[in-house]
């Protein structure tokens, strides 16, 4: 019991292991579960315009905020001749460029690439209360005109946050009535707007500030930032729509400032301009999340596999895949009782096929089998030792590949090229092993084992090259952890094999007519 | 029906490979007891220690450059065996029966060349027939003498009878009778007629060819049902010894009967395969559930292989075949 229990109790502390792991890695760093997820990777450029009038030169810009669910990738500052600092202030990041002089039309540039991750963020709760608001002053008429909008819009709602909705929907109303029109009219600007939403919460005792952000859609150019209210509601702070009243942050937005601030500051120069263009990529989710946890070094990630250089990468994408075939050795093994020559024999003709594509591989295998099998009968007819015998079948091995490669070229046939992925040691022991087996139980074990090595190298072979299977070996090496908790159970099982429910079928038949 | 049900096979109490390999060969098979049996000159020499009859040694062969020593060590003798120390399966057993200057006759009546016998004999050297192609040794054996008894049961070859033996006790018995189509070789797999036997008087039970049941000897035409084993308690306790000899609790005894010297063991296998189990028609589980279910093993040979035939015995009825125990659970001895 305590030998078996230990075992269990093994394999279920392994199989967490790796499947929390993965979990982990899953939910925590992002990493999709299928090679296919791709993500919209946005690339937002910032042009500053201005006209410098010879003095020295300072530009304060705004730079979005980090947030939770965004990851910026990577930020680019570039302005030709300009010193470059970036500042952080209580009120967000800066950006500042400056120069001793300079004359003329002045570029400056902001490039970030950006996305959004799939993680669901509770709303943000404020550090700190907010404080009380200030009550603003509005002159006599605009007090009358707020305070009666402010009670209309009180008494058709329950809490702030309808409250709120209520506002902005009432001011953006299509039909203002007089107070509405006193407050607002046509000519307005956003900020003016954004700025009297404000002031109007603030007179109702409720503290709110201005967001400014950028909508995400493809090939816009000559984008501007767009006017939010964010207000504090029980203890969060909750974003409006200023034209239409909705609550939160809508679909493809970045936040890009906070507060009351100045977006662009131009010191030394005049016709100040600011425009936004964005353009879309898509990338596999899978690369930017290895890319954000090595920046981020995440432990599990900076010391994996892609810490490795590209190369050994590639190798150990193959090498992952090994287990795989283990599997499904054991499985046909154990399980099925399919009797395959040499072990792990199936698992590098698996490999071979990987290289050679499946049908190619498997012609080119019989063909050098077939032809090592013709000219090993002659060779055991020399009266060789043993050791010289298998070496002689390692050179006639090499020399059947060549005649393959060379022909096939002539031919044209250039997948038959590919015949050098077969290991050559491998398949000469394979024809080694199969000419004494022919020698001595004949050609039907020979077909029998041969057929059999064969059918588990395809089954190997469909499942390594599964590009689901690939990937998720690759990106998920803590699955060898969940394999060898399998490997270890197949490894307790008893059981009949498919093959033996064959072999004793007669049996069956006899003990059921006959006496016993 | 191509598939029986696991569920019958297991109600029949047939073990399967998995089975075997996990609740016999691993349980009761210490690993470092193996070279014992693996290597048929060590088992020669423990069962001459022990004072079980074995096939006489005419000489073996160890090293490459001794070869040519073949022709003086085969010159006295017209019939030998020459075989493997560490093949399996009968693998590498060349069989002459006449000797006649350069020519030398296999069972068959082919005649080859001493040069033919050397190459065999430097192959097997090499590995060729050995586990993982490890370096072997060659044996040469005096030829067995049929007995008249399988005269009328064997092509070209001899009959072997293989007991399964468990903690000391023979739990069941196969004869192997060599055929045309198992080419002289007592192999079930290439095509020799496997024959249950009653463990209870060595009365044939059932034969069976290639998996399936056969009456009579597919080359000779004889009939099983008049087949008796001579010598039976003698063969059983033969068998049950080899126990002590070699410690495996689990083993497959290779016994043939000599026309002058009478049984004597020719093979220990650590890994007796499963087909005995469709010869006799019969499931290993609850005999082998019998067995494990003794508290001590009785040292005495007579004892034990009395318990066995009187237990094993086909009429005998042995009680409804039970769940087979894994023993697992049970206390390390």
């Amino acid at each position: 019991m305590s030998a078996k229990l230990r075992l269990y109790i093994l394999v279920v502390l392994i199989m967490g292991l790796g499947i929390g792991l993965i979990l982990y890695k899953h939910f925590a760093l992002g990493f999709p579960l299928s090679p296919d997820d791709k993500k919209s990777v946005w690339t937002i450029e910032a042009k500053i315009d201005f006209i410098a009038r010879g003095d020295p030169i300072i530009v304060s810009f705004a730079l979005p905020p980090q947030a939770p669910n965004v990851v910026f990738m990577e930020e680019d500052f570039a302005s030709p001749g300009y010193g470059f600092s970036e500042l952080a202030s209580p009120a967000g990041r800066r950006a500042q460029w400056s120069k001793r002089s300079a004359s003329g039309h002045q570029t400056a540039y902001y490039r970030l690439s950006m996305y959004e991750t799939d993680q669901t963020i509770q709303l943000q709760t404020a550090a700190n209360l907010p404080a009380e608001p200030e009550k603003p002053e509005f002159d006599g008429v605009l007090k009358t005109a707020a305070i009666t909008l402010l009670d209309q819009v009180r008494s058709k709602s329950a809490n702030t946050e309808i409250f709120t909705h209520e506002l902005i929907s009432t001011l953006n109303s299509n039909t203002p009535d007089q107070n509405q029109r006193l407050l607002l009219n046509d000519q307005s600007s956003e900020d003016y707007k954004t700025h009297l939403i404000i002031n109007l919460l603030a007179l109702e005792g409720i503290s709110a500030h201005i967001v400014r952000g950028l909508y995400l859609n493809e090939g816009r150019r000559r984008q501007s930032l767009a006017n939010f209210v964010e207000v504090y509601i029980g203890g969060q702070w909750l974003l409006f729509n200023q034209n239409s009243g909705e609550s939160g942050k809508p679909k493809n937005f970045l936040i890009w400032q906070r507060g009351d601030q100045s977006l662009l500051d131009v010191i030394g120069g005049k016709n100040s301009k600011i425009s936004f263009s964005i353009i879309k990529s898509t990338q596999s989710t899978r690369n930017l999340a290895v890319r954000d946890s090595i920046s981020k070094q995440a432990g599990l990630v900076d010391f994996s596999i892609y810490s490795l250089p590209i190369e050994q990468q590639n190798a150990f994408k193959m090498i992952l895949l090994l287990p795989i075939g283990a599997l499904i050795v054991v499985i046909m093994r154990l399980l099925v009782g399919i009797r395959t020559s040499g072990t792990f024999m199936p698992i590098l003709i698996a490999l071979a096929l990987i290289q050679t594509t499946l049908l190619t591989g498997i012609i080119i295998f019989l063909t050098v089998v077939g032809t090592g099998l013709l000219i090993r009968s002659y060779l055991s007819r020399l009266n060789l030792l043993f050791v010289a015998r298998i070496s002689a079948v390692i050179i006639v091995v090499i020399a059947i590949m060549a005649s393959i490669s060379i022909i096939s070229n002539k031919l044209g046939l250039d997948q038959a090229m590919t015949v050098t992925f077969f290991p050559m040691i491998i398949l000469s022991w394979t024809i080694e092993r199969m000419s004494v087996l022919w020698e001595e139980d004949g050609p039907r074990e020979v077909f029998i084992q041969g057929g059999g090595s064969l059918l588990t190298a395809v089954i190997a072979y469909l499942f390594m090259t599964n590009r689901t299977i690939e990937y998720l070996t690759f990106n998920f090496p803590e699955l060898m952890l969940v394999n060898l908790a399998l490997i270890l159970i197949l490894g307790q099982y008893t059981g009949y094999r498919l093959s033996e429910l064959y072999r004793f079928h007669a049996l069956e038949r006899r003990n059921v007519t006959g006496k016993r | 029906m191509l598939l029986a049900s696991a569920k019958k096979l297991r109600s029949f109490g047939i073990i399967g490979m998995n089975q075997r390999n996990f609740g016999l060969i691993s349980r009761y098979n210490p690993r470092h007891l193996y070279p014992l049996v693996d290597d048929k000159l060590k088992t020669k020499m423990l069962a001459q220690k022990a004072g079980i009859t074995v096939p006489k040694l005419l000489g073996t062969v160890q090293y490459q450059h001794d070869v040519k020593l073949l022709k003086e060590i085969l010159r006295p003798h017209a019939q030998f065996v020459i075989k493997p120390a560490k093949g399996s399966g009968g693998k590498g057993i060349l069989v002459i029966t006449e000797h006649d200057h350069n020519l030398y006759f296999k069972p068959s009546g082919d005649a080859i060349q001493l040069a033919d016998i050397e190459r065999h004999v430097s192959n097997i050297l090499s590995g060729l027939h050995s586990l993982g192609g490890k370096p072997d040794k060659v044996m040469i054996e005096s030829l067995i003498q049929l007995d008249p008894v399988f005269s009328d049961y064997s092509y070209e070859g001899i009959p072997d009878l293989r007991i399964i033996v468990l903690r000391g006790y023979p739990i069941m018995a196969m004869l192997r009778l060599t055929t045309h189509a198992s080419d002289g070789k007592a192999n079930l797999h290439q095509g020799a007629v496997g024959v249950g036997i009653d463990m209870g008087t060595g009365h044939a039970l059932h034969a069976v060819q290639y998996g399936e049941p056969v009456l009579h000897h597919p080359d000779t035409r004889k009939t099983f049902s008049d087949l008796v084993i001579p010598h039976w308690d003698k063969l059983l306790q033969l068998a049950a010894a080899c126990y002590e000899m070699t410690g495996l609790g689990y083993l497959g005894a290779d016994i043939v009967l000599d026309r002058d010297q009478g049984p004597m063991i020719i093979e220990l296998n650590a890994r007796p395969g499963l087909s005995i189990q469709v010869a006799n028609s019969a499931g290993l589980a609850p005999r082998v559930a019998v067995i494990e279910a003794l508290k001590a093993i009785d040292p005495d040979l007579q004892l034990r292989t009395a318990f066995s035939k009187q237990q094993f015995a086909t009429n005998a009825g042995i009680q409804p075949p039970r769940l087979l125990r894994t023993r697992s659970d049970d206390p390390k001895p």
